[in-house]
């Protein structure tokens, strides 16, 4: 075994790594970029090395860098985590020439299934089921129509030059084929003066299940499969294992296939064999096909762990260090039933966009298995993916374990930043979800339904106001009146608008607060509080952020009167960042005359460039943000001049 | 040491007593809530269409949350002017702003635009006095129109009137006792000098005025035709004048740039006495009401009320064998220590001795004193005039007058004639006087100043050789008596300003330790006795 090794990544895997490597008692080096020298995986090291700035083509990705720590400090070997470098063949080999051990797959295996194509090829190769279709050159209609036939309705048509659903048809049954075949043939001649297409098979009601396997380089043993299917954007939101509704000789089979693909390829390691199965009909042995091989450990690996009691890390460092396969097929078993949700500091009425902020406040219930990077303190920075844990429970079926995540969500506290965690909320709660009725289109077509924001009640704000004025601590003289208790107030703001509550304090243990039209009771009982007739739920305030633990957590912010400064300008005039990015273009010029509309930045977050706009016609009085900037949510970009409506009075 | 209650909370004479106080107590609350709301309901809907903050919550939103607030003068002006200044037409008290005690005088502008009556001079000047006295910074909410003209000749020219507001202001100011004014709406004439003399001056924008004359008296007087806001509006006067010296948004605004100004004090409680682990007393103080008798010819011991006040009912008596109709001891309120003096009977040259010792002892010891107030006055007859009551009345009344430490007086029964000097009356300046609703206060009795009243008019018929039925002499009577009930009704007492406020007695307890704490914000100096007629 190894004496120390070296984590290349950072957040929770970097801690999910460290952890095991320490209970076998194997020295830590983590690495860290400018923006993580305080964080968790910092902390927990044995030694930690800084390895450049907080972009992570600065640090994290920098392998010159990661081997040079690693000789550094006498680490043996270095683990990848996932993302990063993990699945970078040239790594690999940077590690191996440097006469170090990288915990993965080899070089080689990792290019074999780099290149999508010709790791079908070698699938079909290794006798890997892929989705059937014709993709020949020969382009008669009768041959494509037999084609068809052959691979079975539905199928599509695709254009060969296509993208971006140009010049494609989804034919349903025979009858419709050589009309759809016409027109797909126009449509792709037009758009791409290539009128040739191929044909698919169309999987109606596709599903993501991926089959975790670990080889020693030679053979490979699978450890069961897990269910993806609850996507969003392609981004996984919750996953399980078992597959719902998955039958002993499914499993078996794609198992089965999921060891050739690794032996193929004489993997070693973690990895994972991802299918996408047709679910229209249940589940078949003959209904799954190869998608892709992702060369590294899953960052939904602890549901795999949590039913079959195995501890991949261990098993990667054990069969990095030259160990053999730890347990051969027939000792490994499923256990109960697993989920993982995936917690992340996310705006979802904002279309999920990423957030940033410190986290006041994060707690997790003790039945809970948090995968977490972060503690309360921390800052979920622009830099890296916003994951604040893994929410991963365990239960002898899968009601029971649904049930668990379910009261796993509802008990997540997270303060000082928005988070995913309502949507989780939904989805754990949804029917279809809830009977292991599951596709990748599940998210999309519930997605109104599941982004529904928590409602605040009267009962939470008056909660909220509580915090806010420091009601919650009271001592023997508090609300104190001769007659009538004095009625004060706080200005708290919510869902996007400023609310007045209003409250009289007629005794340490008794406040009645108006939020709106409605009374509120909070009533102080053996040390707790009732209001508005139910038990109060944690509360913590931050600054001026208050949050308050029901309903996934209901987030107020206090309005600081001395803000609202006496004939300063109201800020109508500025143009800020809707949220952290990087500025991408500034087209505003000082004194530049700009219409309503006009572009006057770009600003790049998550892949996505977004304009932003003049909101009225004006004069650029300021341009505050430079091309190249890394921005904070709320930064001024651009300030126009005032708009000359109040001369001096 | 722990005093041990003979009362049985389930008697019919327990349940009678609280029933006749609650009466009582509840003719107060009627006045109190009544005052509360200031000019009436229309007055009050106008104040905020206007965007102003009814006073009440001016006074709340300056606070700290849950502030405790100890109101003074809650039914000032009860039954004054008609009904037309609901108490006053000004709120004062004392609260906590950052944690700081500090005294508040708010302008009621729904009652007759805050103008001043004569009871609204006094009762703001008795605010300003308290703060003095304890060292107390003072934050006035001001929306007034200046004195109330018809009352003129009570508001303006004497020593105690308009002027000796900006005198104290100038007084305290100069003994670093902080001022500071938020102007939320009008601040005319005499009234300009509230924001003018203090420390620090907030105005709110487009809705404070501080001026001399207003627009109509420019008119008259120059022709000038001007607005308020361009006469003295919260900009003239943060950007031209420099009378104040910040400009808030609104109200709200303008109370939390009020709250960082307190905040900005930078003063500290001096330390004065020894505290203790505050204790809830072993009796619950609820129980007052039944433990009291309802008459306050029915005599009781004064001791079950202390037992229901004091720190795990702990007394240690003075003097318990000597003079007992006047108990003294210490004990504790909430933690602050204290020496009782409360009354068990007419006052005796033993206990007046007792009492003028035990002022001697609380005084060397900076220990304040509570007087809990029920006395029908000094015994008289020969025998007691011949001993020399008055010459050890007198001991006490000089101790009492002359100690420096904080006296806090609750009147708990009847307050007649000289014992009222004794027992730290509001004349003997303690620092606050509250009163309980079943209290009574007059140079004597009803019935006995009707009969010294009829005995005199009886020796003149006689002289005369006239007839005197006793018809004609109860007939005669009858006026005085009921003069003094009338006059002698806390409501009426309070109405003037006698006290600082009837209180309920359930809640004496807080009362005493606020108006303790209150009192400790100023240092205890050394006490210099006067001659003692010995």
């Amino acid at each position: 075994m190894f004496d120390t090794i070296l984590i290349a990544n950072r957040g929770e895997i970097a801690c999910r790594v460290m952890e095991t490597a320490r209970a076998m008692g194997v020295r830590c080096v983590a690495v860290y970029s400018d923006a993580d020298a305080g964080a968790k995986h910092v902390e927990m090291a044995d030694v930690a090395v800084h390895i450049g700035g907080s972009a992570p083509a600065q640090s994290y990705l920098k392998g010159d860098v990661l081997i040079q720590a690693a000789l550094d400090t006498g680490a043996q070997a270095i683990h990848p985590g996932y993302g990063f470098l993990s699945e970078n063949p040239d790594f690999v080999e940077a590690v191996e020439n440097a006469g170090l051990t990288f915990i993965g797959p080899s070089a080689k295996a990792i290019r074999a299934m780099g290149l999508k194509d010709a790791a079908k090829a070698l699938m079909v190769k290794a006798g890997v089921p892929v989705v059937p279709g014709y993709h020949g050159s020969d382009q008669d209609d009768g041959l494509l129509a037999k084609e068809a036939e052959a691979i079975g309705y539905p199928v599509l048509i695709k254009a060969v030059a296509g993208g971006g659903g140009k010049g494609m048809r989804l034919v349903e049954k025979p009858d419709d084929f050589f009309a759809a075949l016409k027109s797909a043939r126009s449509e792709a001649k037009t758009a791409f003066g290539n009128a040739d297409v191929l044909v698919e098979k169309f999987v109606s009601k596709p599903r993501h299940i991926e089959v975790q396997v670990f080889g020693d380089g030679k053979t490979a043993v699978h450890l069961f499969e897990r269910d993806c299917s609850l996507q969003r954007r392609h981004q996984k939101v919750i996953e399980e294992a078992p597959a719902p509704g998955m039958t002993e000789e499914m499993r078996t089979a794609m198992g089965a296939a999921a060891v050739r693909a690794a032996e193929a390829i004489g993997y070693a390691g973690a990895g994972t064999v991802e299918f996408i199965v047709d679910g229209s009909e249940g589940l078949s042995p003959d209904g799954f096909f190869f998608m892709e091989m992702n060369t590294r450990l899953q960052v939904e690996h602890p549901v795999t762990e949590m039913i079959t009691g195995v501890d991949l890390v261990e098993w990667q460092l054990r069969v990095a260090a030259g160990e053999a396969l730890p347990a051969a097929q027939e000792d490994l078993s499923i256990n109960g039933h697993a989920f993982e949700a995936r917690l992340y500091a996310e705006d979802v009425p904002k279309g999920f966009l990423p957030a940033t902020g410190t986290l006041t406040h994060l707690a997790f219930t003790p039945q809970t298995r948090a995968d977490s990077g972060v503690r309360a303190g921390d800052t979920i920075s622009p830099f890296y993916d916003p994951m604040i844990a893994k929410v991963v429970v365990h239960g002898p079926t899968r009601d029971v374990a649904l049930a668990k995540l379910r009261a796993a969500l509802a008990g997540c506290q997270v303060g000082g930043t928005v988070t995913n965690l309502a949507f989780l909320g939904a989805l754990a709660g949804h029917d279809g979800f809830g009977q292991g009725d599951v596709d990748t289109g599940l998210i999309a077509r519930d997605i109104d339904a599941l982004t529904v924001a928590p409602e605040v009640a009267p009962r939470h704000a008056a909660l909220a106001g509580m915090a806010a004025l420091g009601l919650l601590e009271t001592a023997a003289e508090t609300g104190f009146h001769l007659w009538r208790p004095l009625r004060r107030q706080v200005l708290l703001r919510w869902d996007d608008g400023e609310h007045l509550l209003k409250v009289r304090v007629s005794s340490p243990d008794k406040q009645i607060w108006s939020v709106g039209d409605d009374d509120v009771t909070a009533e102080q009982r053996a040390g707790r509080w009732i209001v508005g007739g139910q038990i109060a739920a944690d509360v913590t305030r931050a600054g001026d952020a208050i949050t308050v633990f029901e309903g996934y957590g209901l987030t107020f912010e206090v309005v600081d009167l001395l803000d609202r400064a006496a004939g300063a300008q109201g800020d109508g005039n500025l143009i800020e960042a809707p949220m952290p990015g990087l500025v991408r273009a500034v087209d505003a010029k000082v004194g530049q005359v700009v219409a309503k509309g006009d572009r006057l930045a770009v600003l790049e977050a998550m892949k996505m460039e977004h304009s932003l706009l003049a909101a009225r016609d004006g004069t650029v009085a300021e341009v505050l943000a430079a091309e190249g900037d890394q921005v904070e949510a709320g930064a001024a970009l651009v300030r126009l001049e005032a708009e000359e409506t109040e001369a001096a009075a | 040491m722990k005093l041990s209650s003979q009362i049985l909370t389930s008697s019919e004479t327990f349940k009678a007593n609280e029933a006749a106080h609650l009466q009582a107590l509840d003719q107060v609350s009627a006045a109190a809530e009544a005052a509360a709301l200031g000019g009436g309901e229309k007055s009050r809907a106008r104040h905020e269409s206007r965007g102003k903050m009814l006073p009440r919550e001016r006074v709340a939103n300056l606070l700290d949350p849950g502030s405790p607030f100890l109101e003074i003068g809650a039914t000032a002006a009860h039954g004054l002017y008609d009904g037309a200044a609901p108490c006053a037409g000004v709120i004062a008290g004392i609260g906590r702003v950052q944690g700081h005690e500090v005294m508040v005088v708010c302008n009621d502008a729904t009652v007759k635009g805050g103008t001043y009556y004569p009871m609204t001079v006094k009762k703001h000047l008795r605010a300003q006095e308290i703060a003095e006295a304890n060292n107390l910074p003072c934050v006035y909410l001001v929306d007034s129109g200046g004195a109330n003209l018809p009352n003129q000749d009570e508001v303006f020219p004497d020593r105690d009137h308009f002027g000796a507001i900006f005198y104290n202001q100038a007084r305290m100011s100069s003994k670093g006792i902080p001022q500071i004014a938020v102007v939320m709406g009008s601040c005319t004439a005499g009234g300009a000098y509230v924001p003018a003399m203090s420390d620090v001056t907030i105005i709110v924008k487009e809705q404070g005025t501080i001026f001399l004359a207003g627009p109509p008296l420019v008119k008259a007087a120059t022709g000038e035709i001007v607005s308020a806001e361009d006469l003295g509006g919260g900009d003239v006067h943060t950007r031209l004048s420099g009378v104040a010296d910040y400009l808030a948004e609104d109200d709200a605004h303008a109370l939390a740039l009020a709250r960082r100004a307190v905040g900005q004090l930078n003063r500290a409680k001096p330390t004065t006495v020894q505290w203790e682990t505050p204790e809830e007393p072993a009796y619950d103080p609820s129980e007052i009401l039944g433990a009291v008798p309802a008459d306050l010819r029915t005599p009781y011991d004064i001791r079950e009320v202390i037992a229901r006040l004091v720190d795990g009912s702990r007394f240690d008596e003075f003097k318990s064998r000597f003079g007992e109709t006047l108990v003294c001891g210490f004990a504790h309120v909430k933690g602050c220590p204290i020496g009782v003096i409360a009354n068990n009977g007419v006052l005796f040259s033993e206990a007046a001795q007792k009492g003028a010792h035990f002022v001697e002892l609380c005084s060397q010891r900076n220990i304040p004193l509570v007087f809990l107030q029920n006395i029908t006055g000094f015994m008289v007859g020969r025998k007691y005039e011949n001993e020399g009551i008055a010459r050890h009345g007198a001991k006490m009344v000089t101790a009492v007058a002359t100690t420096n430490v904080p006296k806090i007086t609750m009147l708990v029964g009847g307050s007649f004639g000289a014992g009222n000097y004794g027992m730290a009356g509001r004349a003997y300046r303690p620092r606050f006087l509250w009163t309980w609703p079943n209290s009574r206060i007059s140079v004597m009795g009803g019935p006995q100043a009707a009969g010294v009243l009829a005995t005199v008019k009886r020796d003149a018929m006689e002289r005369a050789g006239q007839e005197w039925s006793a018809e004609e002499e109860a007939a005669f009577k009858q006026p005085t008596i009921d003069m003094f009930e009338e006059q002698s009704h806390p409501l009426y007492a309070s109405a003037r300003l006698w006290d600082d406020g009837i209180i309920d007695p359930r809640k004496s307890r807080d009362v005493l330790f606020l108006s303790l704490s209150a009192s400790l914000n100023a240092p205890i100096e050394p006490t210099k006795f006067g001659v003692f007629r010995m």
